[in-house]
């Protein structure tokens, strides 16, 4: 008998949302995982063939660690902006995300500096796999960076129509997600790059 | 605020099932050409993949009939590959490594996966699950357009002059990398890469919807423990193509580098005509780790699809509940999960730390106790049922007669030391064309004679079914069988030639019965062909459920249009396998009867559920802790 009492309370249960989230989210997610598994690759790849020796050493340029707090805090003012659009200041959303897409270009502009750098340090793409690693790693996740601020103009493009507020907070919230996670997976890159050299 | 709710609006119009019935209006581009309703989908993948599964046979066809046959003039096929044939009427030695090559990716990439996933995911997860669509019918429409446009470049690669891609289909450098090793590495191999760049794409963007569809569309009641198997066959090849593909995205992203900006990834200590390659300090190896982290799971997402259309066949056609319904999820989990941690038996000879290689035997080894698993549990469920054989029934059957044959020697070939004898042989070639390569084939052949007359509202023709079937399958193991005794006599694979050895001048008669068995089977393909599109037009009317199954497709009417169901999506109150319960009217009860419309054939446990049904309205939903 007190099996079907306990099975009853267990049973009943709303069907409807099998999985909060809504799919587009949820895909996202998804392609955030094959990205993911994309750079978790190349590191990998990194590492095997480090550990084959033939590796050329060499510092990397002082100026990715600028990049990393430019990313680090567009990051901040992407959250913030997600936060001002759950409040309905639509003002501040603008503001905020138009600043975010100011940093990751900045961002962007940082990494091509440091790819100077690199070349000033006599580091080419062709030449010792170390040196093509780190270019074709950081470019890339340039490359990741710039669909990202192409996002952000189209979240720009609403917050400017209005669209962007606590009752559509769908697209915001993709971009903050997405953004997060490259700023994020920019960070790995970086510890990485500093650990194995 | 207007215009604010209108986008909201719009932005959830996925859902809602009102504003679905406005899309039923279209033109005929919209319609059929780039619509975004799954089963459109589904059917362009089946008719693309069934053109390159042509192509691919004919192409192996003619390397075979260079192997069964060096010394025939071969002047006959002129018209068709034209300077490809030396002035004696011979396949020129590099165009046979093309074919062999363009074989071997046609039939992985673009049949077995993309034909055989991009079909039946595409077709089957909605109408299985209850839902309207796909999650974003848009990025699935995306996604056969870029397995389109990889299809046009691949093709188009057959045609250049320096021919198509030559490497093998496993693109290993240096081979690949340098335009100077052959004609193919050239153009050929820069198209492939392109290629298959946006095949990964296709491939991305189809995984990711079926997942989230999986997920997030299923209908009231359709909780993970009442799936279908096929819907959780594709759920996990969904999931492992989403992880390993992008891994192959970076081996072919490091090998474009090598080869356009001349980067040293792969490539080291390289020498041609006695000039030293700038390159140094690549590693080919790393290619094959990389290649082959995506390689062996590839295995599983051209397999795993054919094993559950498989059990959802043989269920259907014994009679009879699966047998061992968790034990088969489980079994497709742990393969989905080993098979990222098996990759390096495909590199035991390539110096690897004879330590690591027992590692990767016993993990590989492990593999054939879930495998085991399925076939038990096929065998067990066509135990004792009442079998009606169908074709789809019997290409089922066929699928774990290859699945058990290949298996087993794949037993043999795990073992890194037995495979330093049979590495590269035509053992290998053997294993895995039966235990892959014709089972999935098997399974993507089933699924379309059972789920044809869904897709097209007729039936397949059966006597031409079984004709196709016994051709197939004897000819099949004609091809195959005779192959391990040639790899065991050591013949090494993608050889043109053997008459240079001594030791390989046996045999000539096995490699000619092997040529002659594949011919036949190709033909046999014909008929299918020609079944496939008769029946379109003059087939049979299907009636709405033609094989008393049970799963939600067959609640859909006999051509069912954008959205599905014409009414509201059926809810699901039990699990798909309810075949001859004792007690029932029938021989099977549909997932979405109530239990409290079948007191008759309840057992205690499901009585207990009517209450709830009854207190409840429709919507419940059973957390199957009891079973």
């Amino acid at each position: 008998m007190e099996k079907t009492m306990s099975s009853e309370f267990k049973i009943v249960e709303e069907p409807k949302n099998t999985l909060a989230m809504n799919p587009k989210k949820f895909a996202m997610w998804l392609f955030i995982g094959s990205v993911g598994m994309l750079f978790a690759s190349l590191t990998s790849a990194y590492i095997v063939r480090q550990a084959e020796g033939n590796w050329l050493f060499f510092e990397l340029p002082g100026i990715l660690t600028v990049s990393t707090v430019v990313i680090l805090l567009s990051s901040v003012t992407m959250q913030w902006a997600y936060w001002s659009s759950r409040k309905d200041s639509l003002q501040m959303v603008k503001y905020l995300v138009s600043v975010t897409t100011i940093l990751g270009v900045a961002f962007l502009v940082l990494q091509f500096y440091g790819w100077k750098a690199l070349v000033e340090n006599q580091v080419f793409l062709v030449g010792n796999p170390s040196g093509s690693f780190l270019y074709v790693i950081t470019g890339l996740h340039g490359l990741h960076i710039i669909s990202a601020i192409v996002f952000l103009l189209l979240v720009l493009i609403s917050a400017f129509r209005f669209r962007v507020h606590s009752k559509n907070l769908l697209q915001i919230e993709m971009c903050t997600t997405y953004w997060h996670f490259l700023g994020g997976l920019w960070l790995y890159l970086f510890v990485f790059l500093l650990l194995y050299r | 605020m207007a215009t604010v709710d209108l986008h909201t609006h719009t932005e959830t119009h996925a859902h809602t099932e009102h504003e679905h019935e406005e899309h039923h209006h279209g033109n005929f581009w919209t319609n059929y050409v780039f619509s975004e309703d799954h089963k459109v989908i589904a059917k362009q993948f089946l008719i693309t993949g069934m053109a390159w599964a042509l192509i691919g046979g004919v192409l192996s066809v003619m390397f075979r009939l260079q192997l069964g046959f060096p010394d025939s003039d071969l002047s006959w096929l002129r018209p068709l590959i034209g300077g490809w044939l030396t002035p004696e009427g011979k396949i020129d030695p590099e165009f046979y490594l093309a074919l062999v090559t363009m074989h071997g990716t046609i039939m992985v990439f673009f049949v077995l996966t993309a034909g055989l996933s991009g079909t039946f995911s595409n077709f089957l997860i909605p109408l299985q699950i209850g839902a309207r669509d796909m999650a974003s019918g848009f990025m699935n429409m995306l996604s056969y357009w870029f397995f389109f446009l990889s299809s046009v470049i691949m093709f188009t690669s057959l045609f250049i002059s320096t021919g198509p891609a030559s490497g093998g289909w496993v693109i290993y450098p240096p081979l690949s990398a340098l335009p100077q090793a052959m004609q193919g590495s050239g153009l050929g191999m820069t198209l492939w890469l392109v290629a298959m760049a946006l095949f990964i794409v296709s491939s991305l963007l189809g995984g990711i919807n079926y997942i989230t569809t999986v997920i997030n569309l299923r209908t009231k009641g359709m909780s993970f423990t009442k799936l279908p198997l096929t819907i959780w066959a594709f759920f996990f090849t969904a999931i492992i193509g989403v992880l390993s593909f992008p891994v192959l995205f970076a081996a072919a992203l490091l090998l474009i580098f090598d080869r356009s900006f001349g980067t040293s990834f792969y490539l080291s200590d390289i020498y041609i005509g006695g000039e030293a390659l700038p390159n140094q300090g690549g590693s080919p190896i790393l290619f094959q780790h990389l290649f082959w982290f995506l390689g062996h799971p590839e295995v599983y997402i051209v397999l795993l699809p054919a094993l559950g259309i498989t059990s959802e066949i043989i269920a259907t056609n014994s009679r009879k509940p699966i047998f061992g319904y968790k034990a088969m999820v489980g079994s497709m989990l742990f393969i989905a999960i080993l098979s990222f941690v098996v990759w390096a038996h495909h590199m035991f000879v390539t110096g690897m730390n004879p330590f690591l290689g027992s590692i990767f035997t016993l993990l590989t080894l492990i593999i054939a106790v879930p495998s085991a698993v399925k076939i038990f549990n096929y065998v067990t469920t066509l135990w004792k049922g009442n079998i009606i054989f169908t074709p789809a029934m019997l290409f089922s059957i066929g699928l774990v007669s290859f699945f058990l044959t290949g298996g087993i020697t794949g037993i043999f070939l795990g073992n890194s030391a037995i495979d330093i004898q049979l590495h590269d042989t035509y053992f290998v070639v053997a294993h895995f064309h039966l235990v892959m390569g014709s089972a999935s084939f098997f399974g993507m052949v089933a699924g379309v004679y059972h789920w044809f007359p869904k897709m097209f509202g007729r039936m397949l023709d059966d006597r031409l079914g079984y004709i196709h079937f016994w051709l197939t399958i004897v000819g099949v193991y004609l091809v195959f069988f005779p192959m391990h005794y040639i790899g065991i006599a050591g013949f090494p694979r993608r050889y043109y030639s053997w008459t240079n050895f001594e030791t390989f001048s046996g045999f000539a008669d096995l490699n000619m019965l092997v040529s002659i068995a594949a011919i036949i089977t190709l033909v046999a393909q014909l008929l299918f062909v020609f079944n496939f599109i008769y029946s379109i037009f003059r087939g049979r009317v299907a009636s709405a459920n033609p094989w008393n199954s049970n799963t939600l497709e067959w609640t859909t009417p006999r051509s069912p249009g954008h959205g599905n169901w014409p009414g509201e999506i059926p809810t699901v109150y039990r699990w798909p396998y309810d075949y001859s319960k004792p007690g029932a009217k029938d021989d099977f009860i549909p997932q979405h009867i109530p239990y409290s419309e079948t007191p008759e054939s309840n057992f205690p446990h499901e009585n207990e559920l009517v209450k709830l049904e009854m207190d409840n309205g429709s919507a419940i939903i059973v957390e199957d802790k009891k079973h």
